[in-house]
């Protein structure tokens, strides 16, 4: 396939392989932030490809793993009560609430529907005026525009019957919250291309400045990330920490500014709770007091919600690049894509899904470098 | 009279499970075999039934005979490429195929909605008649219920069907050996984007066509071609990769596959790549993969080469003895992965 296929390119990524073998004289430990990174890597097994020294850990950037708890019990309550459509990106629906999944509710017969955009769950509010229509706005900086041209849309068209369910995230304070960690292993980062498609780069820069870590922004395809960590690497090596673009068929500095216009116009930066890390400050989005009647939250009083993680469960020190999947204790056990503990267990992108579904014939402590 | 506790019929499903049936029970993957495994086959405990083939065979008098039953709930009725007909007729025909079976006689169910449009049906009707003519195949006894508005989607069809076995050879995965080899019939992926886009509205640059086909008479011709076949499969739901691995566990064998070797149209690709789905694991109504002795390989791939709709078939693999039970990928850049059977239909990722 054109533009795709040139970067699977069997020989193009074993001259990368390479030459990161070359560069490499030390162990060096390199997080990738997005989960479609670590599917890649995972799918395509890149890392066997890599010198022994270079390890990669796992970072937080897949919105599935990340959404909290409470927010899936309180998707979970909003989509059990009649008379509402809730709609959902599709892999949201198998995320272990307290009690259930959103497909459980859907088979007791919630109306939930799977959709590729947010606009159409505003097409589906105007042709269910009876009913009320709720969108699970769960993501990073990548899919926000939609939900914010969702939010702006509803208000244009006086929808009165639609909401958005938001726990979005940011990734600047999660790789922050990572770096300022005690127990910190990353020394270089492979930022999420699509991210920086949106938001740009420049918010990275001092990140890079203060904690003296590489930061590449990186693609998702093998020899995009092959060539991510090359450039890593090599500023390691030669002990320089800037931020450099892999993915410049996609990213621009600045990113999309009219996408960052709208998503200023609708959301305000909130503090968050990640799932399995805890609560961040300021490293997410919330619905600006102007957007405040498609708050789903406040339309259907729901703000007080908590909810405990399992105990077991150790997605947060996977998210935080602190375990691999395979050492937690119910990995592929207790654990499995059918009965998932954890929110990593369940999306394509989380990590233990990704070691679940093509790792479990290697021996786990020679083929995963730890 | 013995006391009634002696009669507790209780779930063999784990409380754990799931208390209710979700659509991920009938999406071919994990689910779907727990609930084989755990409910149906013991309720049944048919050693025909064991077998988990396509279909039953079994001998009466000299003939063996192959006797399989499918039912059909299609949402669009209609799609590009086909219609809820010619997928009733083509997947028994082709269930009785893979049991090396000549297709000859079909019952048809018919399960209709109140308010469904005399002319929808007359269209179905058309098409499972004319499907059944490509196919060479009677339709000689069927059934017709009408249920209430809303307890149905238009139109569900079952059928299901006879076929007479010439072939002497037991065709299943018992009879597969390491170093056979696994041959494709062609293209994969097409139905199941095919569905997905009509069902979702999704438009591409070009139309894609399912891929819905009778298999028999191509399956007869590799039959009659002299060669030894151990295995046939049809890739319908859950695909490639599915029907790898039941065969792989079955046979307790590993299967080794090369993904650059699998044939996927570029725009079935491309299309994957925008939903996030692998090819390996969307459902075909015309496709199947054959497992032959390596020395009968290529005289094999010679008998599929003729005859529609396998002209395009290739080898994809072979079979080894372990790692038992698994089946896994080479990779486009030259690592090996696991083909992991998936817990339910694919869902369409977030970003």
């Amino acid at each position: 396939m054109k533009f795709v296929s040139e970067y699977r390119d069997a020989a193009a990524c074993a001259g990368y392989a390479k030459s990161i073998a070359r560069l490499t004289t030390r162990p060096w430990t390199i997080m990738e932030i997005c989960g479609g990174q670590t599917h890649s890597i995972v799918k395509f097994g890149l890392d066997e490809l890599l010198p022994p020294q270079i390890t990669l850990v796992h970072g937080p950037g897949c919105p599935v793993c990340v959404t909290p708890l409470e927010l899936i019990d309180k998707a979970v309550a909003i989509a059990s009560r009649p008379n509402v459509i809730f709609c959902s990106f599709g892999d949201m629906l198998r995320v272990p609430g307290s009690e259930c999944d959103l497909f459980s509710v859907k088979a007791r017969g919630g109306d939930i529907r799977i959709l590729y955009s947010p606009l159409d769950a505003l097409r589906i509010a105007q042709e269910n005026p009876s009913k009320q229509v709720v969108f699970f706005a769960v993501g990073f900086e990548t899919t926000a525009p939609a939900h914010a041209m969702a939010a702006f849309q509803a208000r244009q068209l006086g929808l009165k019957n639609f909401s958005l369910l938001v726990s979005h995230v940011l990734v600047p304070p999660a790789m922050e919250a990572i770096l300022s960690s005690p127990s910190c292993r990353v020394q270089g980062f492979l930022a999420a291309g699509h991210v920086c498609a949106v938001m740009g780069f420049e918010e990275y820069l001092p990140l890079a400045a203060t904690y003296r870590v590489p930061i590449i922004v990186t693609g998702f395809e093998p020899l995009d990330i092959l060539q991510g960590i090359a450039m890593c690497v090599a500023q390691l090596e030669q002990g320089r920490h800037e931020v450099e673009n892999q993915y410049t068929r996609t990213v621009q500095t600045q990113g999309n500014l009219p996408a960052q216009e709208l998503m200023k116009d609708v959301f305000r930066v909130v503090d968050r709770k990640w799932r399995g890390v805890g609560s961040i400050p300021a490293s997410g989005l919330g619905l600006r007091p102007e957007f405040a009647e498609f708050d789903a939250e406040l339309r259907f009083d729901l703000t007080a919600y908590t909810a405990e993680e399992h105990s077991v469960c150790i997605s947060g020190l996977i998210m935080q690049g602190l375990k691999k999947p395979h050492e937690c204790p119910a990995f592929a056990t207790a654990c499995t894509p059918e009965k998932p503990l954890g929110a990593p267990m369940v999306s394509s992108e989380g990590a233990c899904a990704a070691y679940f579904r093509y790792r479990r014939h290697h021996a786990p402590a020679s083929a995963m470098k730890v | 009279m013995s006391s009634p506790k002696d009669f507790v019929l209780s779930c063999p499903l784990p409380l754990t499970d799931y208390p209710t049936v979700t659509l991920a029970h009938g999406g071919g993957g994990k689910l779907m075999h727990q609930l084989l495994e755990k409910m149906i086959l013991p309720a049944f405990q048919s050693p025909l039934l064991e077998t988990r083939h396509d279909g039953a065979v079994f001998g009466i008098g000299e003939s063996r005979l192959a006797f399989t039953t499918d039912s059909y709930v299609v949402s669009p009725l209609f799609f590009p490429g086909g219609d809820i007909g010619t997928l009733a007729i083509n997947g028994t025909v082709n269930d009785l195929a893979m049991c090396g079976a000549r297709p000859l006689y079909l019952s048809c169910g018919l399960i209709l909605e109140e308010g469904l449009p005399m002319d929808t049906l007359w269209r179905i009707v058309q098409s499972l008649k004319s499907a059944a003519d490509a196919a060479r195949v009677q339709l000689v006894t069927g059934d017709t219920k009408v249920v209430d508005k809303g307890k149905g989607d238009g139109v569900f069809i079952n059928t299901a069907g006879i076929g007479l076995i010439d072939y002497g050879q037991p065709i299943s995965p018992a009879s597969v050996r390491s170093g056979d080899v696994i041959l494709l019939s062609g293209d994969i992926g097409r139905h199941g984007i095919a569905i997905m886009a009509s069902r979702e509205g999704l438009e591409f640059e070009t139309q894609i066509d399912s891929d819905c086909a009778p298999l028999a008479t191509v399956v007869q011709k590799l039959l009659s071609s002299g060669v030894e076949v151990h295995c046939l499969r049809d890739l319908t739901r859950g695909g490639l990769g599915t029907t790898l691995i039941e065969i792989a566990e079955s046979a307790r064998l590993h299967i080794g596959i090369e993904e650059t070797a699998i044939p996927v149209r570029e725009d079935v690709a491309a299309a994957c790549e925008v939903l996030g789905f692998d090819p390996i694991y969307l459902a075909n109504e015309g496709r199947f993969i054959a497992i032959v002795p390596q020395r009968d390989a290529e005289r094999a791939l010679v008998a599929l080469r003729s005859e529609e709709p396998a002209t395009g078939a290739v080898r994809i693999g072979q079979v080894t003895a372990s790692p038992s039970g698994m089946v896994t990928m080479k990779s486009r850049v030259g690592t090996s992965r696991i083909v992991d059977m998936l817990s339910g239909e694919q869902l369409p990722r977030i970003c």
